[in-house]
């Protein structure tokens, strides 16, 4: 198949995942707006005004970046893994497994979806955000380039999941036991200047960290940590992220018997 | 030429069950091909090879010229598959699940609606385009899996249990359309437990059996390996308690219908002949069994006494 027609290939893919965000958008919209919503009120509003400053800014206003990013990160993750082992576990998988196609194809697919539902869901949050907070964007560039390569990081981290999950079960386990530790340990919430020396040494590890400080230097212009570094960081993850989706594709590896 | 050829296939699962034991295959352009064997004999796993969602452990494997190690796109390009389980897409309308299967073989947005409606309408689907997957009845989901597999015209189908849970109508209308679009150059390959489907419908036969092609050949010369056929008659009168059939075996079943045994050194009319000298009217006839479903039978059969007899043996020497 040449490369116009695997192009066609790619176009119904995500055009499919779109279809899908949007045809159960009660799901894949709402609730993390609702989820959102609670946490700029809660934190934000009622336990944010004892708090004071963060790094420059009142502490709503800080913490806003952090609380898109999140739902980026949770979003572009949930429906890549959800969609993918769904199409798996009912056997749908197989239309695209028997076609003619090339495995980036059926990836590219898959990770356009998980970005238009982290954009999405991003952009409805941000617009929540405005209601609590003024939301400046210092460097609009970076800003939206790091949260289009952090909803490919976890677009290809959800396929990677969904690929070896054989029960819902499977599905759950990493969102809860190291997405979630993760991202709030992320410097969603706070500064890591604030954080003892060992611990800071300890975020230095978690991604997350990276791609939120990222995010906060092109809303807010403020990060703890350099914005270059932060590029270098999130652009190794999405060629690991999908070189290893690229080879169990390849392989049929957890879709092949 | 060869839509499909399989060579020295094998296959052995994780589990060490070997599904196939170097089978060579070979359907030629335009047949209508049966490949049969009872449940677990390596059918499903043949299939799942040749389309690609099984790995091969060793062999080679080959549409139309196009071997999958090495073309497997051109390969997969040529094939049309209907799975035994209903893998459609259960929260997709009817005309989405066969609009991008056609996008997925790279079929243009406008060419794929055209294919789409084209083979909806020959399912007789059409008018049921807006309906949800799910909400289809048992025989509409496997019309709608045929016409997703037939969207972007592949000159290779195979179906895999294609009428399993369908009713007789719709299997006859199934029978019908594929029949037709083998008659337009369709090569097809189809798998099924009704026997009587594969006698009807194919013109080679493949047997499979325990990872084992024990039969390849044409349908009416694995049919002609028969020697005898079972036939009921219902009598006008009651059976006489002394009746005699000049070399015919004949049993009992009740009091009006007996059943004869006719081998192939003998036919029907010196049955008739029979009859009548014993002074029997015959109102009605019918076969017993279907006669492939004969043949399948005995061919397991075979291969179970074989067994037992393998196992049998060292006791025996004990």
């Amino acid at each position: 198949m040449d490369f116009q027609r695997q192009m066609i290939a790619l176009y119904t893919v995500a055009r499919k995942e779109v279809v899908r965000i949007l045809r159960i958008w009660l799901q894949t919209i709402v609730p993390p707006v609702i989820t959102m919503t609670l946490y700029f009120i809660i934190f934000g509003n009622l336990i944010g005004r004892r708090i004071g400053e963060m790094g420059g800014f009142d502490y709503m206003q800080y913490m806003a970046p952090g609380l898109i990013m999140m739902s980026v990160i949770t979003n572009s993750y949930g429906n890549v893994v959800s969609s993918f082992f769904a199409a798996k576990f009912q056997g749908h998988l197989q239309e695209m497994l028997v076609a003619p196609m090339k495995s980036y194809v059926i990836i590219l697919g898959h990770v356009t979806g998980g970005i238009v539902r982290g954009l999405a869901v991003g952009a409805v949050v941000t617009v929540v955000a405005l209601f609590f907070t003024r939301l400046e964007v210092q460097n609009p560039l970076i800003a939206i380039s790091i949260l289009i390569l952090t909803a490919i990081v976890f677009s290809l981290g959800g396929m990677i999941n969904a690929i070896f999950a054989r029960k819902f079960d499977d599905v759950a386990i990493i969102p809860s036991f190291v997405l979630g530790p993760l991202t709030y340990l992320g410097g969603v919430f706070y500064t890591t200047s604030l954080l003892p020396e060992f611990w800071a040494n300890v975020s230095a590890f978690n991604p997350i960290l990276y791609m939120v400080n990222g995010f906060r230097y092109g809303m807010l212009g403020v990060s703890d940590i350099d914005i270059v570094t932060a590029y270098i960081i999130i652009l190794a993850f999405v060629v690991l992220a999908f070189g290893t989706c690229l080879y169990l594709l390849s392989r049929g590896i957890g879709i092949r018997e | 030429m060869s839509a499909l050829s399989l060579c020295n296939l094998t296959k052995t699962y994780a589990n060490s069950i070997t599904a196939l034991q170097a089978i060579d295959l070979e359907v030629e352009e335009g047949d209508f091909f049966a490949l049969l064997g009872p449940n677990g004999a390596g059918k499903t796993t043949a299939i799942g090879i040749v389309t690609s969602l099984v790995n091969k452990t060793s062999g080679s494997v080959s549409v139309f010229g196009h071997d999958l190690d090495t073309d497997l796109a051109a390969a997969k390009a040529c094939l049309g598959v209907v799975p035994q389980e209903v893998n459609l897409n259960q929260w997709d309308n009817v005309h989405n699940c066969v609009l991008n299967q056609a996008g997925f073989y790279g079929l243009a947005r406008k060419h794929a609606g055209e294919r789409t409606e084209i083979v909806l309408r020959e399912l007789q689907l059409w008018d049921r385009r807006d309906e949800t997957a799910r909400n289809l009845s048992g025989g509409m989901k496997r019309r709608l899996m045929i016409a997703r597999a037939l969207v972007h015209e592949p000159r290779l189908l195979i179906l895999d249990e294609p009428t399993a849970g369908v009713d007789i109508e719709i299997r006859r209308s199934m029978w019908a359309f594929l029949r037709q679009i083998n008659e337009q150059g369709t090569t097809i390959i189809l798998t099924t437990h009704y026997l009587e489907e594969a006698e009807n419908l194919c013109r080679h036969v493949g047997i499979i059996d325990a990872g084992r092609i024990v039969e390849h050949d044409r349908m009416s010369a694995v049919l002609r390996k028969l020697h005898q056929e079972v036939f009921v008659l219902s009598l006008t009168d009651i059976v006489p308690s002394s009746l005699s059939l000049d070399g015919f075996d004949y049993q009992v079943v009740n009091e009006h219908e007996i059943e004869v045994e006719v081998h192939g050194d003998r036919n029907l009319n010196q049955l008739f002949e029979a009859l009548s000298q014993a002074g029997v009217q015959v109102s009605s006839m019918r076969n017993k069994t279907n006669r492939l479903e004969e043949l399948f039978m005995r061919l397991v059969d075979r291969r179970d006494k074989e067994l037992t007899e393998r196992i049998a043996e060292p006791e025996m020497r004990l």
